[in-house]
């Protein structure tokens, strides 16, 4: 688990700066603390920051192939390495080091982008052809890691994070405006976007190939669901029992690690079966890590302990108190790189530094079960939905309803007023956005707070129409569920649960998360079963709920689904935190120019004022905040000194001239 | 100030947070999204402390709750309906 970061001229030789390629890596430190290595010629240089996992003592990168023509850069993890390393060197490769990375290199040499379909794992690498001159970009299916480019058509900069891209002073950011339309009404960007203009995201199982100066993306996998015939029709004991068999292989290849291997507990269903299965089958001293609220309502404490003394495990937890989410956001903000309109990944920030505090370098969470197995309320909302409008005069709707969202409706006064928000598009069943669409009309109210500027930057920008643009064809095809599955996974899941909650606020402490419910075996063949196993009734994830029924306890199994969420109101408003007043003060709003001052104010007002936040108010308040901050210190105030210098411990300098050997110092090879 | 602006005022403040746009007496809150279902709520615990009124349960409907001219309609009867109650409490006990 690392950063990579590069730059390639597209015009004359000789011109990639060494000091610059310096300072991209600088600004990668926290996600790789433990080396640092550098490849420079006449047309490409990049360097990687190394969290060092597999192979210790001899995994430094840049790694070469046995002619010195293939140079790689990775950050990620090859759980199938060991594998696909035996295949190789029966194919004759040599091999220098035991490193996941060197097999991806020799993989590459072997198949070309092929090779991505063979490799088991969360990646974002690049490898540069020093003969051709051809640069290879690529990311993992789901998109665990990251990474962002820049093209201008004289250089390529590339880098795991935008921030060490921005660090090339000639690159002034700007906002993308048609970015921010879309974190207010999808929760995150659309694949590919970035909240700066000109700043390109690789997006989600894609690679980038720069050919005779040319740039070329291609998308080599997406979610793919099954429809009709294609659905298995094996009964539910069957699948379990297959999917059971593929999870124990997946969390096993996952625990390949030269160091430690923890797990997040949460008390929910997804990580306490994964934790479970860890202790059960491979290491019965793992250490698990959880988080705790001041504040009743998000907390899981009681289910947390009960898991603990059930596994009898060494379990840290993190007090998320109020007042340290509130303190926290802007340094999350600066991680993260995109506006929130939720605080849940603050408590994450900080449980990662719980965790690096302990020692641990590495844990598994229980990230992407609800996904895959069908685990959300919006899913079940779809399927009500969907029931309300094939039957529309059916009186349990409300009854339905209630049960999905019984602290919504606890208040009968309301009832009728609920039927009419839940009933928004009920008529349009065939509408591609059905399941989504109040959550993201409800979202999209925030953008009336947008700046007359900002709205006329935005004007005639749709985007819904930019969502439907990359829909695959055979979305069409799949019912109401399995639709909502894909808006979800491609949406929310790549660009906000394994990025803002995942990755960024992770590696922020240099903590690598693997997901073993994400493995692509599992996705692939959850994908071909059909929708009434993943949720029988209302009851969801019941395959999941098969698997641990014998494994965990009742009361986990089940227990009534716990959204993970932070409180908002109490940590931004409640502390006295002046950073808050500052940026939403009419002077700050009116300065950045993204949103209207008297309404911000307004919006302040009425939340100082009430008692308990509505949902709408406080993802508003969230969201101008965080997007106050990301202007602040990405636009108008860019940290321009990295917070710690950088000193690399392997160099590789093969360009023809200008050779710097005094910057180089004693740790540069010329090859 | 007359009800109609008071209620007028209030939604503007609350839920459009000062920019009026569009926004008019017979515009539909709920259609266009001005308030969702827990802004209804808001809305009902101003009507009641604001006019001295107790809204009841199966009174909370779009048909009293969805315009400013259908809430106004609806106070406006709530008031007379309580006066009419009042004048005849009085009335009884005289």
């Amino acid at each position: 688990m690392c950063g990579i970061a590069g730059i390639i001229s597209l015009t004359e030789p000789g011109k990639i700066s060494l000091h610059n390629l310096s300072r991209m890596a600088s600004y990668l430190r926290h996600r790789g603390p433990n080396e640092a290595g550098l490849y420079i010629d006449d047309w490409l240089g990049f360097a990687q920051t190394r969290l060092s996992i597999i192979d210790l003592n001899d995994g430094t990168q840049p790694i070469h192939n046995e002619d010195n023509s293939l140079w790689i850069v990775f950050n990620g993890e090859i759980y199938n390495y060991i594998e696909l390393r035996r295949e190789l060197i029966s194919n004759g490769h040599k091999f220098r080091t035991f490193s996941d990375t060197e097999v991806v290199l020799h993989l590459y040499e072997e198949e070309k982008e092929n090779c991505l379909k063979k490799l088991n794992g969360q990646f974002a690498f690049a490898i540069w052809d020093n003969v051709k001159k051809e640069l290879f970009l690529a990311r993992d299916r789901v998109g665990k890691k990251p990474l962002y480019y820049f093209h201008n058509g004289k250089e390529l900069y590339f880098a795991s994070e935008i921030k060490a891209i921005l660090s090339n002073r000639k690159i002034h950011p700007e906002i993308n405006h048609n970015a921010l339309n879309q974190v207010f009404t999808f929760w995150a960007t659309l694949p590919g976007e970035t909240i700066f203009k000109n700043i390109k995201e690789l997006p989600a199982g894609s690679y980038l190939k720069l050919e005779k100066k040319k740039v070329a993306i291609t998308q080599y996998w997406d979610f793919d669901f099954a429809a009709g015939e294609e659905l298995v029709s094996y009964s539910s004991n069957d699948i379990a029992q297959y999917v059971k068999e593929l999870l124990i292989d997946s969390i096993s290849i996952r625990l390949r690690a030269d160091v430690p291997v923890g797990c997040y507990l949460s008390g929910g269903l997804d990580s306490s079966g994964i934790t479970s299965m860890v202790k059960k089958y491979f290491n019965n001293e793992v250490q698990t890590f959880g988080i705790r609220f001041e504040e009743k309502a998000f907390d899981e404490g009681e289910f947390q302990n009960e898991m603990i003394s059930n596994l009898n495990v060494e379990h840290s937890e993190v007090y998320a108190a109020n007042q340290l989410i509130g303190m926290n956001l802007p340094e999350v903000i600066w991680h993260c790189e995109i506006p929130l309109l939720r605080l849940s990944p603050i408590p994450l920030f900080l449980l990662s530094k719980l965790v690096n505090q302990k020692g641990l370098r590495v844990v598994l969470t229980g990230e992407g079960a609800d996904e895959v197995f069908g685990g959300y309320n919006i899913f079940k909302e779809t399927l009500i939905r969907s029931f309300c409008s094939k039957y529309p005069d059916s009186k349990c709707r409300s009854s339905l309803l209630g049960k999905l969202y019984p602290y919504i409706f606890k208040d009968t006064r309301n009832i009728v007023n609920l039927k009419a928000f839940f009933n928004f598009g009920i008529d349009k069943p065939e509408d591609p956005f059905f399941s989504h669409i109040i959550r993201w009309q409800n979202t999209a109210r925030i953008k009336r707070f947008f700046s007359e500027d900002s709205i006329s930057v935005q004007e005639g920008y749709d985007p819904y129409l930019a969502l439907k643009n990359i829909l695959p064809e055979n979305f069409y095809k799949w019912d109401a569920l399995t639709k909502a599955q894909y808006l979800e996974m491609k949406i929310f899941l790549s660009n906000y649960l394994l990025s803002s909650q995942g990755d960024r606020v992770a590696m922020a402490h240099s903590l690598e998360i693997r997901m073993p419910y994400l493995d692509y075996r599992i996705i692939e063949f959850m994908s071909k079963v059909p929708s009434y196993v993943k949720i029988v009734g209302l009851n969801e994830k019941s395959i999941l709920k098969k698997i641990f029924k014998d494994i965990l306890p009742d009361s986990i199994v089940k227990r009534p689904k716990h959204p993970y969420r932070a409180p908002i109101k109490n940590s931004l408003l409640k502390n006295n935190l002046e950073y808050v007043d500052e940026y939403l003060s009419e002077r700050k709003i009116s300065e950045f120019n993204l949103f209207n001052p008297s309404m911000v104010t307004k919006l302040k007002e009425k939340l100082t004022k009430i008692e308990e936040a509505s949902e709408f108010d406080s993802m508003a308040l969230v969201g101008i905040l965080t997007s106050q901050i990301l202007y602040d210190k990405f636009i108008l105030n860019f940290q321009s000194i990295p917070s710690a210098p950088i000193t690399f411990d392997l160099i590789f300098d093969r360009r023809t001239k200008n050779k710097e050997k005094s910057y180089l110092g004693k740790n540069a090879v010329v090859i | 100030m007359e009800n109609i602006e008071k209620l007028k005022s209030f939604v503007i403040d609350n839920f459009l947070f000062g920019k009026e746009d569009s926004f008019e007496y017979d515009t539909d809150f709920l259609a266009k999204g001005i308030i969702d279902s827990t802004g209804i709520l808001e809305l009902v615990c101003f009507v009641e402390e604001t006019f001295n009124l107790q809204v009841q349960d199966d009174e909370i409907i779009p048909g009293n709750f969805s315009s400013i001219m259908k809430l106004s309609e609806y106070i406006n009867r709530k008031l007379s309906n309580n006066y009419i109650l009042v004048n005849q409490c009085a009335a009884s006990q005289e």
